[in-house]
């Protein structure tokens, strides 16, 4: 090591008086171009997801216009498409899969974070989990093979019996239908709901919830009347992004709803999802229209989703916002 | 504990026999009807074959029977015991307050009187805690009603997320049927008591977090008083606020301690000296001493003690 | 003051606890369920001629499932390649180079946005972009669908546990006066190195059970991929290829017996993969201690 003199710029001997920094910043430029275009590519991608599937609707679009979207018509044959069925099929099992799992998710967040003891909330956290990991596929067997006929055995005609012939779940009990397609889908929901919610409870401050205990409350009441209006806006945002999860769900819903283009006021009945009718179709549609026509359903489910998830991530935005301006 | 051990080198120190201070058992209280809780001697000494324990401490002044009595109390954190055979007697309409060093166990002491550790499963309290004559450690109690009448507040104001209304009436609407006009009426008066109705009367209705840092912790004393306990525990009430607000609510608590029995912890000696009647002095899970706050402070018998305030430690 | 009953605030008590935890263990009785199910139905299908042997007609014995097998590896292997990198460095720029600026608070909305994208529709994207212009189902577009699922999930979990860095070993890095690039992959990413293992393989393990990108992507194929030689191997990638999830919807959905006791066999090989990747990756964490 060279001794330091005051009288001489920290150079060391045999190299130029200039500063090392412009030497090493082409490196670091060209590191920095390339990860950011790597991060780029993200919303190219995205963008060009859009596009494409704009483009490819270009023949329906002409040929169907509006129709399109007010029409529930799904004939191959003589070319009529419209989304109306595949929409309504998509809202009612997604509806049917929230009203369930949002409620359920709450109260086993509930259980894990204040009811169970330690080893009990890890291996029944963990067993959630595991069922957030098992693939979508699976799912749909086990909907397809042993729900479906439970349903139609035993569920199905209890609620017929019980409810006494409301036109909701009025035709046969056939199994596969628009109901078992929104339990089996609730049931997909509820892993991916129940650990956000549960992060969300671990985050309320142990000051509010000795403060709202100690003024002698149950755990009833302090969830209640303290958590939960704390934890509102963070089960919002799981909402949004259950909804989300629920809208692309495909392979379990196509095993489980029968596939059939038209709309009934039983949830018995079959149906279809735009993820269903486009698994089920795409391979076999031979004419450019039919493909045309799957290809614009596919983009109603797009602008959809991205409207939902834009709308998940303004809320997270804004509540993220929030909790750290507030005191 | 240490306090016979201490005691008993005191005398050899200053040649006097124990005169005023009679030895430390409960047979000179006789409104006491708890037995002693170690086998003292008649003068304070310690059978040999015992171990330590901290004396039940009663001031012979007042004759009054003693709000809270704690005999053997221990408490642990899993396998770790933080709280090592605490005695205490805390007496009605006093202020008592607790000092020590950090880590000494004080917050955790009192956290047993209300027996909300009990929210943490690997908290862990042995031993009886008498309050009124009844065992509040044993298993039959009812938590709600004990936490009614043991109320807490906590270093950090901790309005709940809802309006000041709310906040104050949270705990009457739990535990009472009340109409609208009851309500009020005992919300006001629960705001009054805690000198801030004034401040707030006109904006009841806005969140409990907009009022200041002074003005919270009022809040959360008008929200505990409002469902009229018996006892006050304070955990360092005033370390998160500035000197206005902590005069104020010092102010507050030489007022309430007139309704309230008063149990404060602090780290704030000069506090601990302005505001209360009795001090006790903890070190590392013991109760090292206990007494009539002048006398702490001015004539502590103890070493530690005396150490501690005088600020070679802690 | 007339007191609210206690009883009564008890008995809601406990309802709700109750309810709390049946709530929990129908949970765990689902995912009990499902995975007896496909032990019993799978199990007795696993044999040495399943991992080796093609699919045979339907009634015909003694076929199996190997290229579907080594199909659904190779195509997860591809996926892997280009989208974890990719993933990793777009996560790099967003918790490094671009931390604070508006690009990068764009391209993370962005790929939030991106990874709430149906899966069948980035299959519908792919089929546009290769599968059309190729003129046929390939296992490089299947790879790509999946490359495209991944990267936005490993670039997020790259982001995420790089932020998690301590910000004090953050000011000890830059205050050494090294270069951005060096500290940003030498320690920063060092020091998150098991989360971001375990967001990769997390992953991994969500793309290889995936069904719906692959549909009309790699489509599937009764044939090995040719392993004789590199251009080979190469090319028949660039044709059908057979992987175990679309070969579960097909069987599923016949009316054969034995093709749907072969689509059991193939479910519970491909939960038995996922959850291990997926049991591995946690047990990555708690051995961290993270």
């Amino acid at each position: 090591m060279t001794v330091l003199n005051p009288s001489h710029p920290t150079s060391r001997p045999g190299l130029d008086a200039t500063p090392a920094r412009p030497r090493r910043l082409p490196m670091d430029l060209l590191v920095h171009g390339f990860v950011a275009l790597c991060a780029l590519l993200i919303v190219v991608l995205l963008a060009g997801l859009f596009v494409e599937l704009v483009v490819g609707s270009r023949l329906a679009m002409k040929t169907l216009g509006w129709r399109f979207l007010t029409s529930n018509a799904w004939n191959p044959v003589t070319g009529r498409f419209g989304v109306l069925s595949s929409l309504f099929g998509t809202l009612v099992t997604t509806v049917i899969a929230l009203a369930l799992a949002i409620p359920l998710s709450v109260v086993i967040a509930l259980f894990l974070v204040e009811l169970a003891p330690p080893r009990v909330a890890t291996l029944v956290g963990g067993a959630i989990e595991l069922l957030a990991a098992i693939p979508s596929i699976i799912f749909g067997m086990w909907g397809l093979f042993l729900f479906a006929p439970f349903m139609s055995d035993h569920v199905q005609p209890w609620l017929q019996r019980y409810t006494g012939g409301l036109p909701l779940f009025s035709g046969p009990p056939m199994g596969v239908g628009m109901l078992t397609a929104g339990l089996v889908l609730a049931l997909m929901v509820l892993p991916f709901v129940t650990a956000i919610t549960r992060d969300v409870f671990r985050m309320v401050p142990g000051v509010l919830r000795e403060s709202a205990y100690g003024l002698g409350a149950t755990t009833s009441e302090v969830t209640r009347k303290v958590t939960l209006p704390f934890a509102m806006p963070g089960i919002m945002g799981a909402c949004f992004l259950g909804l989300g999860r629920a809208l692309g769900e495909t392979m379990a819903v196509t095993f489980v709803i029968g596939n059939d283009h038209k709309i009934s006021g039983s949830l018995f009945a079959a149906g279809n999802t735009i993820a269903s009718t486009l698994a089920n179709e795409f391979s076999e549609a031979s004419e450019p229209l039919y493909l045309s026509a799957l290809i614009e359903l596919g983009l109603v489910l797009l602008v959809i989703t991205f409207l939902v998830q834009i709308l998940a991530q303004l809320w997270l935005n804004w509540m993220g916002r929030g909790q750290e301006g507030g005191r | 504990m240490i306090l016979a051990e201490c005691r008993m080198k005191d005398e050899e120190n200053m040649g006097e026999k124990p005169q005023s201070d009679p030895p430390p058992s409960l047979e000179t209280d006789p409104a006491a009807g708890v037995e002693p809780a170690a086998s003292f001697t008649e003068h304070g000494g310690l059978p040999s074959t015992d171990r330590p324990q901290s004396a039940p401490p009663v001031h012979k002044e007042s004759a009054a029977r003693p709000k809270i009595q704690v005999r053997g109390l221990n408490f642990f954190y899993g396998q770790q015991q933080v709280l090592i055979d605490n005695n205490l007697d805390v007496l009605p309409n006093k202020v008592t307050a607790i000092i020590g060093p950090s880590g000494c166990g004080k917050s955790t002491h009192i956290r047993t009187y209300n027996r909300i550790y009990a929210l943490y499963r690997e908290q862990r309290a042995t031993g009886r805690i008498m309050m009124d004559g009844q065992n509040i450690m044993a298993g039959g109690v009812d938590l709600l009603d004990l936490r009614r009448r043991v109320g807490m507040i906590f270093q950090k104001p901790s309005p709940l997320p809802m309006s000041i209304f709310d906040n104050v009436a949270y705990g009457l609407r739990l535990h009472y049927k009340l109409s609208r006009g009851e309500l009020h009426e005992r919300l006001e008066n629960a705001l009054r008591k805690a000198a801030l109705w004034d401040e707030v009367k006109d904006i009841l209705n806005r969140p409990g977090t907009a009022l200041s840092g002074g003005q919270q912790q009022r809040l959360c004393i008008a929200r505990a008083i409002a469902v009229e306990p018996e006892v006050l525990l304070m955990d360092e009430p005033c370390s998160a606020l500035d000197p206005v607000s902590t005069a104020r609510i010092e102010d507050l608590i030489a007022e309430l301690k007139k309704r309230y029995t008063i149990v404060i912890v602090t780290h704030n000696m000069q506090q601990a000296s302005r505001a209360s009647d009795y001090t006790v002095f903890m070190y590392q899970g013991n109760l090292i001493e206990y007494g009539p706050t002048p006398q702490i402070f001015t004539k502590p018998r103890n070493k530690q003690t005396e150490d501690y305030i005088t600020g070679r430690f802690g | 003051m007339k007191a609210r009953s206690v009883r009564r605030r008890h008995g809601l008590d406990l309802a709700l606890k109750a309810f709390s935890g049946l709530a929990a263990f129908g949970g765990c009785f689902m995912l009990g369920w499902i995975l007896l199910l496909l032990l019993g139905r799978g199990l007795g299908a696993l044999n040495w001629d399943f991992f080796t042997k093609l699919p045979t007609p339907p009634g015909v014995q003694g076929g199996g499932l190997g290229n579907a097998i080594v199909g659904t590896l190779a195509i997860t292997l591809m996926a892997s390649l280009v989208g974890v990198p990719l993933g990793l460095l777009g996560g790099v720029f967003l918790a490094e180079f671009g931390r604070g600026t508006r690009l990068a608070a764009g391209i993370r909305f962005a790929a939030n946005i991106l990874m709430g994208v149906p899966s069948i529709i980035v299959g519908v994207f792919v089929y546009g972009i290769l599968v059309k212009p190729m003129g046929g189902f390939s296992g490089y577009a299947g790879a790509l669908a999946l490359a495209i699922i991944m990267l936005p999930i490993v670039a997020r979990t790259t982001e995420d546990m790089l932020r998690l860095v301590p910000g004090s070993l953050r000011e000890a890095a830059m205050a050494l006066g090294a270069p951005r690039w060096k500290v940003s992959f030498g320690i920063f990413l060092r020091a998150a190195k098991t989360g971001v293992l375990t967001g990769i393989l997390l992953a991994v393990a969500r793309v290889s059970g995936e069904t719906a990108p692959l549909l009309f992507t790699a489509l599937n194929s009764p044939y090995w991929n040719r392993f004789d030689s590199l251009p080979h191997l190469l090319g028949s990638f660039a044709q059908p290829t057979a992987n175990l999830t679309v070969t579960i919807f097909n069987q599923a959905m016949s009316p054969y017996a034995d093709w749907q006791r072969s689509a059991w066999a193939a479910s519970l090989l491909i939960t038995l993969g996922v959850l291990l990747v997926t049991l591995t990756s946690r047990f990555l964490i708690q051995r961290r201690g993270r």
